[in-house]
């Protein structure tokens, strides 16, 4: 296939205007020893129908959209309304570049307003910033900011937060003189406090907890920032789930500096890992802080309402070395769908989603909870994942039911060993009662 | 155009001395080729500063530039006013747009720095 | 042009869109009960669905788009973004896919990526690739850690990083973030590295030298043999940034240019949409003797199926979540396999006719800084202009009124009032003339009517913007008026 939309005449026509005689000619400028000179050992071109037949085969090789799931970890399936594919499908959403130049950009400039807006209503920050990579990243650069911010070089993280975005935070603090110090987690499956308590100190420059948390569990918001707050360190909290925020207090009620998060819930499919959307917001007095790009509202010369990309100056492109992130390209497209998402939910589609994921989760971990040979662990309350534990392997159990057309939970013993013979389970407001029943009874077969 | 009694940097910083009392800001020049000031960042009260150490910056729409200490000192007082109305930076350079007020630790750090007429002289060299 | 207004300023009590299917298991009444639970989303939009579609319609149509016309933007390769590959993006096999499903249930995700590392690095003539930095910064970032750990595992990971004058912003950023400090290196007349200021800075403190080739002005650095070896003479890494990939691909390889670690864009070479400010992708490419460092996961091959591979005792860990930004993994090998050899090749040699299609065409017109033969992309600068009180920013904003996006103007630094243009292999020539046209009639409308482009442009949505009192006052969200 070919995208190139010069006739044979055009590019005579061109090559006679440029005074050469050939496009070879063009690449005069290339050293002898540093030209290919035989063409690239790839697959011979395939025209479109080709190109469909190959792909589909590629994705028919994947068995997973097959299986009844009760994965969750980061990652959820929730309903997405037909309008978010429809429109954000557009020419003029998929192909625009970034809005540097606000004239002919405004439909992209008001909908990040927007965008921004609804992560401060959600959030209860004041202001946020146009998306981040994933909530990995963003809580890395949540991290960066806290420590500019404050200067001090100790930041205290729960274990029950993501274990991707702690390794993604340890990747990108390696080199800048700051360290994360773990803080357990209680039998109730939150942050253990008292624990908390005796790591927090004057050199701790913040602690960034999740909630609900890995394992599901509602942090306690309120006693976490008092803690962090009593030691002049930042409160960060950061949300996997951001349906939870449907339902649940908003973090910038317990005194949150920084909320960021993980925002593919809102109209994003799992799409095997991306691409997703980080959010971040953070009180006023550190806006200057925040990374990544900002949209704001002012006039034009006639007076008129209009957007723009502002405070540019934190940015790359400006300050160069001492910008408050390198991060050019954002997630822009991916804001644009959680905006529809949002506004297409509204106020009371998204409570009323995030409470169904509350009652189809409680009813689940109710009845596989009552199963011999099944536990339930961690007494706190949840939001929609909790973590269960086997009499057998958890392997065993997930391979069991792989044949019976389900996933089950994530197996948890690689990842926390103290948890071998447990798995995250996660229930959406997508499941059917029949789904989680079905479950229930292959499970109590799995472990007759 | 530029006050007689100022003393003046190659970076166009200005600095009235008052007894041992140094009053710094930007210059005209300066101000002119930033454009419109959107934010001036302050340093603490009570920092101390030695000759072209960063007192801050200033920021334009699409640019920063920093702003050095002409002498040393102790900084005593910060110019509040430009919080929020970063534009009196431009309206009044050598006035009302004054950023930092310093306790001079050293009178001979003067010595190094241009009078008015030299000034006006090294920006004329560099228009051309 | 009627203004559309926020969602915020139409939203009321009694409108909803969308509905969950009703509760289907027992409802528990307490189920909030001892939860810190929100009374409600103040101010949270509620609309009808009407309403969304013809909101979102209408701001879409305040949009310029490549789909619309020619985005001239010099380093940003605009290029037509193909609608194949939107559409085998979205299979559901690759859509509905969890990125923590065991392997058996996605191999066809694990091929795909395999197949893309293993393109890339043919293209690249590099030994190893990851798909998993977001964007190209990220993957900069990546690409600096990588250097970064292999010389920590020698003793010293040194302290500096060398970046010519003329680089883009986030190259000095992500070194830094890497814990690195900058040093600017000199350029020539014609914008490519000073081998002399570079053999005077380079030394053993020095960790890597930052380059775009061919660089931000379009011009190829013909001693990138000597520049490596520079480098590499002192034990330092040469990093490629790969955003001008496109003025290569098929005629040269960044590997055989000595290069040993490069990331590459697929927002930008590879076709995929830009979106209105991202998601892209920046895969990093690295020689074998970085490939132990790379980020984990790495996908293999083991007796017939593909495997995640986690253990990597030299990996500098994750930059992200999970693999990549999939999808957009997905697009850019759609766009490779359908290219194939020579379709890859011909994008590099129009992508380098059309920019020197337009640079003949303009250069009695504008002022080109650098003689030096050019290959994607050109650099004018409004030097001409500037007689008439005209700046660059004024011919941007007059371009709108001829219908076509403004050229790149930040940068490179080197080139004051800067015009970096490149229009890709994609555009026609009909659209090539048709700006050749505009920015002719902007040059004589400088001399003779400036005060057209000084109040420019006129037939927008918005016309200029304050940007001053946004920077000053930023109202970064919508507030209900009290």
């Amino acid at each position: 296939m070919s995208y190139i939309s010069l006739s044979d005449k055009d590019k005579k026509e061109m090559l006679e205007k440029i005074g050469v005689s050939s496009l070879d000619e063009l690449y005069g400028c290339l050293p002898d020893d540093v030209r290919l000179r035989r063409p690239l050992r790839l697959p011979p071109a395939l025209t479109e129908p080709e190109l469909l037949r190959r792909f589909e085969e590629l994705a028919a090789a994947n068995a997973y959209p097959d299986y009844l799931s009760f994965l969750g970890a980061g990652v959820y399936r929730h309903f997405i309304p037909s309008v978010v594919d429809y429109l954000s499908s557009r020419g003029e959403f998929i192909t625009p570049y970034t809005p540097y130049q606000p004239e002919v950009s405004q439909g992209t400039l008001q909908i990040i307003f927007e965008y921004q807006t609804l992560i401060c209503q959600l959030t209860g920050m004041d202001v946020s910033n146009a998306s981040l990579y994933d909530g990995a990243s963003a809580a890395a650069e949540a991290v960066l900011m806290a420590s500019r911010l404050n200067g001090k070089p100790k930041i205290l993280v729960s274990r029950s937060l993501h274990p991707q975005y702690r390794e993604t935070i340890r990747t990108y603090i390696k080199n800048l003189g700051v360290r994360i110090e773990e803080v357990g987690y209680s039998a109730g499956g939150g942050i253990d406090l008292d624990d908390l308590g005796r790591k927090l100190d004057k050199e701790t420059g913040a602690v960034l907890v999740q909630s609900p948390n890995f394992f599901g569990v509602v942090e306690d918001l309120g006693r976490i920032g008092e803690f962090a707050h009593s030691h002049q360190a930042l409160f960060i909290v950061t949300v996997a789930e951001a349906i939870s925020l449907g339902v649940l207090e908003a973090p910038g009620k317990f005194g949150a500096d920084i909320v960021c998060g993980e925002a593919q819930s809102f109209g994003l499919a799992p799409s095997f890992g991306g691409p997703y959307l980080g959010f971040m917001g953070s009180k006023k007095e550190h806006l200057r802080q925040l990374p990544g790009r900002i949209t704001g509202q002012t006039t034009d010369i006639d007076g008129r309402r209009g957007f723009v990309l502002t405070l540019s100056t934190r940015e790359q492109h400006i300050r160069r070395e001492k910008a408050t992130s390198n991060i050019c390209t954002n997630q822009a497209w991916c804001a644009l769908r959680a905006t529809i998402f949002l506004e297409t939910l509204g106020h009371d589609g998204l409570r009323e989603m995030a409470v169904q994921n509350m009652q189809k989760s409680d009813y689940a971990a109710d009845i596989l909870g009552r199963i011999k040979g099944v536990k339930k662990i961690f007494g706190g309350r949840f939001f929609n994942e909790f973590v269960l534990e086997f009499s057998e392997d958890v392997q065993e159990i997930n391979d069991f039911l792989k044949e019976k057309g389900m996933v089950g939970g994530l197996n948890l013993g690689r990842l926390y060993p103290e948890l071998r013979s447990a798995a995250l389970f996660c229930v959406t407001e997508a499941h059917t009662k029949e789904d989680i029943d079905r479950l229930a009874g292959h499970l109590e077969e799995a472990l007759r | 155009m530029y006050p007689d009694n100022f003393y003046y940097t190659k970076d166009h910083e200005w600095v009235e001395v008052k007894g041992y009392m140094a009053t710094v800001g930007i210059t005209d020049y300066a101000q002119n080729h930033l454009g419109d000031v959107v934010y001036v960042e302050l340093p603490a009260i009570g920092k101390q500063l030695e000759v072209h150490q960063t007192i801050g910056t200033i920021e334009s729409v699409k640019a920063v530039s920093e702003v050095f200490s002409p002498v040393s000192g102790e900084v005593i007082e910060t110019n509040g006013e430009l919080n929020n109305s970063p534009e009196i930076v431009n309206q009044d350079p050598h006035g009302k747009g004054w950023i930092i007020r310093l306790k001079m630790k050293n009178k001979d750090d003067l010595t190094a720095l241009m009078n008015a007429v030299d000034y006006e002289k090294y920006i004329e060299g560099l228009e051309g | 042009m009627i203004r559309e207004p926020l969602i915020f300023e139409i939203s009321d009590k009694g409108k909803r869109a969308f509905s969950c299917p009703k509760l289907d298991v027992p409802e528990k009444k307490d189920i909030l009960k001892g939860l810190p639970v929100r009374a409600g989303i103040p101010d949270f939009p509620r609309v009808s669905e009407v309403e969304i579609v013809r909101h979102f319609t209408r701001l879409s149509q305040q949009n310029y788009c490549v789909d619309i016309g020619f985005y001239p933007l010099g380093s940003c390769t605009m290029k037509y973004n193909p609608k194949i590959n939107e559409k085998v993006a979205a299979l559901p096999g690759f859509l509905l896919s969890h990125p923590l499903a065991t392997e058996d249930l996605v191999q066809g995700n694990l091929e795909v990526i395999k197949l893309l590392e293993d393109y890339l690095c043919e293209i690249a003539g590099m030994d190893a690739f990851t798909l998993q930095p977001a964007a190209g910064a990220q993957g900069e970032l990546a690409g600096m850690m990588l250097i970064r750990a292999c010389l920590e595992e020698m003793g010293n990971p040194r302290k500096f990083v060398l970046i010519p004058d003329s680089a883009h912003g986030t190259n000095p950023s992500s070194a830094h973030l890497c814990g690195y400090a900058v040093e600017e290196t000199k350029s020539n007349e014609d914008g490519t590295v000073d081998l002399e200021d570079l053999t005077k800075r380079m030394n053993e403190d020095v960790a890597a030298l930052m380059l775009t080739n061919p660089n931000t002005l379009g011009v190829f650095e013909y001693d990138i043999k000597k520049i490596a070896r520079i480098v590499h003479a002192k034990g330092g890494f040469l990093y490629m940034d790969g955003a001008n990939m496109n003025a290569l691909t098929g005629r040269c390889r960044p590997g055989d240019m000595e290069v040993d670690v490069i990331h590459l864009n697929l927002h930008k070479t590879f076709s995929t949409p830009h979106g209105g400010g991202g998601p892209g992708s920046g895969p990093v490419g690295v020689k074998k003797a970085l490939e132990p460092y790379l980020p984990i996961p790495r996908v293999e091959k083991k007796g017939g199926a593909y495997a995640l591979n986690f253990n990597r005792p030299k990996t500098i860990g994750r930059v992200r979540g999970f693999y990549g930004n999939y999808l957009v993994v997905v697009k850019a090998l759609a766009y490779i396999l359908s290219l194939g050899p020579e379709g890859l090749k011909e994008i590099a040699e129009i992508a380098v006719l059309n920019a020197n299609y337009i640079r003949k065409s303009l250069e009695k017109e504008y002022d080109l800084k650098y003689t030096t033969p050019t290959l994607h992309e050109c650099v004018f600068s409004d030097k001409l202009q500037k007689e008439f009180g005209v700046s660059n920013l004024d011919i941007a904003k007059r371009l709108i009124d001829y219908g076509v996006h403004p050229p790149t103007m930040s940068f490179p630094l080197i080139v004051h009032g800067a015009l970096m243009i490149e229009p890709t292999e994609t555009e026609s020539k009909r659209d090539l003339d048709g700006f050749i046209e505009a920015m002719k009639k902007i040059a004589q409308e400088t001399r003779e009517n400036p005060g057209v482009l000084k109040s420019a442009p006129h037939f927008s949505p918005v016309r200029r913007l304050d940007e001053t009192t946004a920077a000053r006052h930023p109202a970064v969200k919508w507030e209900r008026e009290r």
